[in-house]
C-alpha cells in the first residue's frame, strides 16, 4: 500500500532521530529528512495520474463495527495539501538544521516535528472521517508539545497550555459534529458523505451540525475570537511557527471546510457563519498585526489575517471563490514560511525581535534583505507577485456576491481596507527591519548575516513565490484546479489568469496599495494614537474564564469527594440500593413457587445462631477482642452451614480459612487499640443502619427469590464427565483441577502475589513504638504455655499425615491441594504458637516464597506437560493405581496440578502468617522471614 | 428451608454492610469478613440447598451442584489473602499515621 507509506514513513522515521548520539548536526538533520523527502517523493509519483483527475482509495478493514476503517483518499485536494505539508516540511528540516546547530535538542525537534508531519498527513489523505479525527487530536497533542519546547519558559508553557485549550475543546466539538454528521450520511466514508449533500442540507441537525463542525475548523484555523492561541503560540521556536503556524496546522480547518464543501456549503447559514467570522477574521488580524511591534507577533496576527481571506472566500462559496481560496492558501504557505525563517535568522542575529530596537539591517545582511523582498512584497501583493493574483482574485469575488444586498457594497469595501492594512503591515516589517535609520541597542552585537548556505531553505521558497507569480497557470493546472474539482465536484472553466483585468479590481489593488503606502508613512502617529487606544487584553479574558471553569469544577468535586472514605462508601451503597432497587421493586412475585424444604430444630437453631453471632459483632464493635470471637462463631456457623448443605470440602475450607484469619487478625490486634472509640452520632448510626438494613433486606429476597425458583446448570456435564474424563469421583476437586484448572492456577496466582505483598509491606513496618500504649505487655512477654507445646509436638506428625491423607484422597472423596494445604499450615501456625518464632524458625525451613513459586511452577508446569503428547494446555490423563496399605486409588497428572496448589497455600499463608508474628516478636529474629 | 437461608444471608449482609460503614479500619475488617460469609453463602446457594448429597459420583442418587462449590472454595481461601493483606495494610496505616481512623487522621485533630 504505497498510499499508506505517505504517512508511515514520517510516522516510522520519527524514531530516527532518536538512535545517534553524538552524531553531527547535519548528520541528524539528514537522517530527518530521510523519510519525509521519501514521502515528498512519493507524493510526487502520484501526481500525473492524480492530476487528470484520478482518485485514488485504498481500504483496509479496521472496526468494521464502529465504520472505522483505516481508508485513505488521494485526489487533487489531498495531494494540494499533502505535498505542502511534505515539501514545506522538508525545507523546515532544512532551516533546523542551522536554526538548532548546536543545540542539544534538536533531535527532539525532529521527532516532533516528523510525527506532526505524519498526523497532518493523516487529515488530508484520510477517506474515513473518523480516522481523519484520529489524526486531527494527534495535530493538537504534537503542537503542545512543540510550542512548549522550549518547556523551562514559562511563556512557552503558558502558550502551549492556551492551544491545547483551544484547539483541543474544538476537536471535541468536531468530534460531536463528526458524528453527527456520519449519523446524518449514514457512514464515515468521504465518498458516500460527499455524494449526500443534499439530504445532509435537508436534515433537521444540519445547523448543529453545521455548528459544531465549523467550531472544530475555526478553533484549529486560529478564527476570530478563537484567534488567540495562535499569537502566544509564537514563543515556540521559529521552525516551528513557520511550519505549524504558517504553513501546515492552521489550514486543517481550512482544509475541512474545503473538504466538506459539496456535503455542507451553499446553504444561507453556511454562507453567514463563514463569511462573517471570516471578515472579523481578516479585518482583526490585519489591524493588530499593524501595530505589532514583536516581529513574530506582526507575522502571526498577519498569518490570522490571511486564514480569515481564505475563509471568507470559502464562505463566499462560489466556484471562483473556491478556486481563489486555494490558490491563495498556496500562495500564503509559500511567502509566510520564508517571513518566518527570515524573522527567526533576524531574531537569533540580534537577539530581539522588538522592531523599535530592529533597524537598518540592510548593513548587516544583505542577502537575507534581497530574499525576504520577494515573499514580503507578495504579502502586500505588489504586481507580478502571486499575492496580487491572488488579492484580485479576492477583489473580483467580492464584486461578484449580489446576495445578500448588504454584501453588495459592504463586502468589497472590506477587504479593500483589510488590503490596506496588509500592505501597511508588509511593508513595514520589510522597511522597518531592513532600513529605517540604524539599530537600537541590540543585545546581540554586531548583528551577523547566517552562512549562504542556511539562506537556501528561503530561497527557494522565494524562488517558488516569484515562479508562481510569474506563471500562475502552472501552478493552477497542476494543483489548484484539481483540487478545485475534487473540493467541488463541479466543473469549472480554466481560470485566465491573463484576464484578471477589470478595471474596478484593479482600482481596488491600486487603493489597497496606495493607501497602505500612505498609511505606513504616517505610522509615527498613528502608533502613538494606538497606544492611547483602551487595551484589552484578550489573554485575561481567556485566564479568568479557565480560573473561573477550574474554581467551579474544583467546587464540584471537592463536594463529592472530600476524602472521606465513610463518605464514599455511603454513596456506592446508596447508588446500589437505589438502582437495584428500582428493579427489584418490579419482581411480580418473590417466591418462585419450587416447594422449600422442611425445617428442622438444629438447623433453625444453627441459623439463629449464627445471626446472633454477627449481630453479637456489631453490638460489640467496640470491644475489638470480644468482637473477633464472636466473628470467628459466624465462621465457624458458615463451615456449619456448607456441611449441613451437601459441600464437606467447602466446610473444611472454610473451616481452615477460619482458625487462620482469627489467628492473623489477632496478631493485628495487639497493635491496634484494643477499643474502637464511639464516634457515630445516634443520626449517622440510624442512617448507616437504613442502608444496611435495606441492602441485607434485598439480598434475603433476591436470594429467595432464586432459591424457590428452578434451576438450570450446566453441571450434568461435570457429573458425568468427572470420572470417564476427569478420573476423579470428587467432582469438586475435579472441576478445580481439571475442568476449570485455568482458573485455579489463575486464583493461586493471585494467592501467591497476596502472600508475597504481605511480606513485602511487613519488611520495612517498624511496630516498636504501638499506636496506643496499652500494655502490650500481656500481649507478647507471657511465656509459651507448656501444655500447648507439648501437645502441638504431637500433634504435628499426626496432622501432617491427615494432610497427606486428605490430598490424597481429594480426587475421590472430600479433600484435595487447597484443603491439603491448609491443614499443613494450621498445623505449622500452632507450632509457632506453642514454641515462639525463634523457637519455630530454628526447627523450619522457611524458604516460603520459593515454595509458592514452586507451587506455581508445578501447576504450570504440568499444564506444559500436556503439550509435549499434543493435548491443549492443562489436559489431564489419568491411570489406576494400586499402593499396598493405602489401596486402589486414580492417579492423574492433575494430582500434580494439585500438588502445585497444596504447594502455593502452603507457602502463601506461612508465608503471611510469618511475617505477622514477626511484627510482634520484641526479640524476634529481626530480618525477613521466607 | 430457603426462607430461613435467605433471612440469615440478609442478617450477615446487614452487619457486614453496618460494619464496613464505620469509621476504624479493624471494623471495617470485621464488616468485610462478615460480608464475604454472606456472598460466599450466596453464590454457594446459587446451586441451591441440597441436603445429604455431595458431589460424589455414586455416593447418592441426586448431587448437589460441585460447580459453585468449586467456585467458593477457591474464594473463600482468595477471601482469606485479600484479609491478609487489608490486614497488614491496616497496621501499616495505623503506624505510620499514628492512627486507625479508614481516612488516615482521627476528626478530632482538626480541631486542635
Amino acid at each position: 500500500m504505497a498510499l499508506g507509506l505517505v504517512i508511515l514513513l514520517p510516522l516510522l522515521g520519527a524514531l530516527l532521530p532518536a538512535f545517534p548520539r553524538g552524531g553531527t548536526s547535519r548528520q541528524l538533520a539528514c537522517l530527518a529528512a530521510l523519510p519525509a523527502v521519501s514521502s515528498f517523493a512519493l507524493l510526487l509519483s502520484w501526481l500525473p495520474r492524480v492530476s487528470g483527475g484520478e482518485t485514488v482509495i485504498r481500504k483496509l478493514s479496521w472496526l468494521p463495527s464502529l465504520g472505522l476503517d483505516v481508508a485513505l483518499r488521494l485526489d487533487g485536494l489531498s495531494l494540494l495539501f499533502a505535498l505542502l505539508i511534505t515539501g514545506i516540511g522538508c525545507l523546515i528540516l532544512l532551516y533546523a538544521r542551522y536554526y538548532f546547530e548546536g543545540n542539544a535538542s534538536a533531535a527532539r525537534f525532529y521527532i516532533l516535528v516528523l510525527l506532526f508531519m505524519a498526523a497532518m498527513l493523516g487529515i488530508v489523505l484520510a477517506e474515513n472521517l473518523l480516522f481523519m479525527l484520529v489524526f486531527w487530536e494527534l495535530t493538537s497533542l504534537v503542537s503542545f508539545l512543540l510550542i512548549g519546547f522550549n518547556s523551562g519558559r514559562q511563556a512557552a508553557r503558558l502558550g502551549a497550555r492556551m492551544t491545547l485549550v483551544i484547539t483541543g475543546g474544538g476537536g471535541l466539538a468536531l468530534l460531536g459534529g463528526i458524528v453527527l454528521l456520519g449519523q446524518i450520511a449514514g457512514s464515515y466514508e468521504l465518498s458516500v458523505v460527499l455524494e449526500a449533500g443534499d439530504r445532509i442540507r435537508a436534515h433537521d441537525h444540519y445547523a448543529l451540525m453545521l455548528n459544531l463542525l465549523l467550531l472544530g475548523a475555526f478553533t484549529k484555523s486560529a478564527q476570530f475570537p478563537f484567534h488567540l492561541w495562535l499569537p502566544h503560540a509564537m514563543t515556540a521556536p521559529t521552525p516551528v511557527s513557520a511550519y505549524l503556524h504558517s504553513a501546515t496546522m492552521v489550514k486543517a480547518g481550512l482544509f475541512l471546510l474545503a473538504r466538506l464543501h459539496p456535503a455542507l456549503a451553499e446553504t444561507e447559514l453556511w454562507f453567514h457563519l463563514v463569511t462573517l467570522t471570516g471578515m472579523a477574521t481578516l479585518m482583526v488580524g490585519a489591524f493588530v498585526a499593524m501595530f505589532m511591534h514583536d516581529m513574530k507577533g506582526l507575522l502571526a496576527y498577519s498569518t490570522v489575517s490571511h486564514l480569515g481571506l481564505i475563509m471568507l472566500l470559502l464562505g463566499l462559496g462560489t466556484p471562483m471563490a473556491v478556486a481563489a481560496a486555494l490558490f491563495h492558501l498556496v500562495c500564503h504557505a509559500l511567502f509566510k514560511a520564508p517571513l518566518f525563517m527570515m524573522a527567526g535568522y533576524v531574531d537569533r542575529a540580534t537577539g530581539t525581535r522588538d522592531m523599535r530596537h530592529i533597524n537598518g539591517m540592510w548593513r548587516f545582511m544583505p542577502v537575507l534583505m534581497v530574499l525576504s523582498a520577494i515573499p514580503a512584497a507578495a504579502m502586500a501583493g505588489l504586481p507580478l507577485m502571486s499575492g496580487y493574483l491572488s488579492k484580485k482574485m479576492l477583489f473580483g469575488e467580492s464584486l461578484l456576491v449580489t446576495t445578500p444586498s448588504w454584501a453588495t457594497v459592504i463586502i468589497p469595501a472590506w477587504v479593500t481596507v483589510a488590503g490596506l492594512f496588509s500592505v501597511a503591515y508588509s511593508i513595514r516589517i520589510f522597511h522597518n527591519v531592513y532600513f529605517n535609520g540604524r539599530p537600537i541597542d541590540l543585545p546581540v552585537w554586531p548583528p551577523r548575516e547566517p552562512r549562504l548556505a542556511a539562506l537556501t531553505p528561503i530561497a527557494l521558497l522565494a524562488l517558488a513565490t516569484l515562479y508562481v507569480g510569474l506563471a500562475p497557470a502552472g501552478l493552477n493546472t497542476l494543483l489548484v484546479h484539481p483540487a478545485f474539482l475534487a473540493s467541488r465536484q463541479a466543473e469549472l472553466a480554466a481560470y485566465d489568469f491573463t484576464a484578471l483585468g477589470g478595471t474596478l479590481p484593479m482600482l481596488m489593488s491600486l487603493v489597497a496599495l496606495v493607501g497602505g503606502a500612505l498609511f505606513y508613512r504616517m505610522r509615527g502617529p498613528l502608533f502613538r494614537l494606538h497606544a492611547r487606544l483602551p487595551e484589552v487584553d484578550a489573554t485575561e479574558i481567556f485566564d479568568w474564564i479557565m480560573l473561573r471553569i477550574i474554581a467551579l469544577s474544583q467546587q464540584r468535586v471537592f463536594q463529592l469527594e472530600n476524602g472521606s472514605q465513610q463518605r464514599y462508601l455511603t454513596f456506592i451503597m446508596v447508588t446500589v440500593v437505589v438502582l437495584v432497587g428500582v428493579e427489584l421493586l418490579a419482581v411480580a412475585r418473590w417466591n418462585g413457587g419450587v416447594a422449600m424444604a422442611p425445617l428442622d430444630p438444629l438447623t433453625v437453631l444453627a441459623a439463629i445462631l449464627l445471626c446472633l453471632a454477627a449481630i453479637g459483632v456489631v453490638v460489640f464493635h467496640h470491644a475489638r477482642l470480644p468482637a473477633l470471637l464472636l466473628l470467628g462463631v459466624t465462621g465457624l456457623f458458615v463451615t456449619v452451614a456448607f456441611a449441613r448443605f451437601s459441600a464437606p470440602d467447602l466446610a473444611l475450607t472454610q473451616l481452615m480459612v477460619e482458625v487462620m484469619a482469627v489467628v492473623i487478625m489477632m496478631l493485628a490486634l495487639s497493635f491496634l487499640p484494643q477499643q474502637s472509640p464511639r464516634e457515630s452520632s445516634r443520626r449517622r448510626m440510624a442512617r448507616d443502619l437504613a442502608i444496611a438494613g435495606l441492602m441485607g433486606g434485598g439480598v434475603a429476597a433476591f436470594s429467595f427469590a432464586i432459591l424457590t425458583r428452578p434451576q438450570r446448570t450446566i453441571s450434568d456435564f461435570f457429573l458425568a464427565n468427572s470420572l470417564p474424563g476427569g478420573g476423579g469421583t470428587n467432582v469438586v476437586n475435579v472441576i478445580l483441577v481439571d475442568f476449570r484448572g485455568f482458573d485455579t492456577l489463575g486464583e493461586i496466582t493471585v494467592l501467591g502475589i497476596a502472600a508475597v505483598a504481605v511480606f513485602a509491606f511487613t519488611r520495612d513496618l517498624h511496630l516498636k513504638e504501638r499506636v496506643v500504649d496499652t500494655n502490650p505487655a500481656h500481649w507478647v512477654a507471657e511465656p509459651h504455655p507448656i501444655m500447648l507445646g507439648t501437645v502441638a509436638r504431637l500433634v504435628l506428625p499426626i496432622a501432617l499425615l491427615v494432610s497427606a491423607y486428605i490430598f490424597l484422597r481429594g480426587h475421590n472423596l472430600p479433600g484435595g491441594g487447597f484443603i491439603a494445604g491448609l491443614i499443613t499450615a494450621v498445623a505449622l501456625t500452632l507450632q509457632y504458637m506453642a514454641g515462639g518464632l525463634v523457637w519455630a524458625q530454628e526447627r523450619m525451613l522457611t524458604a516460603f516464597r520459593p515454595l509458592i513459586g514452586a507451587g506455581i511452577l508445578i501447576a504450570v508446569f504440568t499444564g506444559i506437560g500436556s503439550w509435549l503428547f499434543g493435548y491443549p494446555f492443562l489436559t489431564s490423563a489419568h491411570g489406576h493405581m494400586h499402593l499396598p496399605l493405602i489401596g486402589d486409588f486414580e492417579l492423574a497428572t492433575a494430582m500434580l496440578f494439585d500438588l502445585g496448589v497444596y504447594a502455593t497455600v502452603v507457602g502463601a499463608t506461612l508465608l503471611i502468617l510469618a511475617n505477622l508474628g514477626k511484627l510482634m516478636t520484641v526479640a524476634g529474629p529481626g530480618k525477613e522471614i521466607g | 428451608m430457603e426462607l430461613l437461608y435467605a433471612i440469615t444471608l440478609g442478617v450477615l449482609t446487614t452487619c457486614g454492610i453496618y460494619l464496613l460503614l464505620r469509621a476504624r479500619t479493624f471494623t471495617v475488617i470485621l464488616g468485610l469478613t462478615l460480608l464475604s460469609h454472606a456472598v460466599n453463602l450466596y453464590l454457594f446457594a446459587s446451586g441451591r440447598l441440597v441436603a445429604g448429597a455431595p458431589a460424589i459420583v455414586g455416593l447418592t442418587e441426586r448431587s448437589a451442584d460441585p460447580l459453585p462449590q468449586a467456585l467458593v472454595l477457591t474464594a473463600i481461601v482468595i477471601g482469606f489473602a485479600m484479609t491478609a493483606f487489608v490486614v497488614v495494610l491496616a497496621l501499616k496505616a495505623a503506624v505510620e499515621l499514628r492512627n486507625d481512623h479508614v481516612d488516615g487522621e482521627n476528626p478530632d485533630e482538626d480541631l486542635t
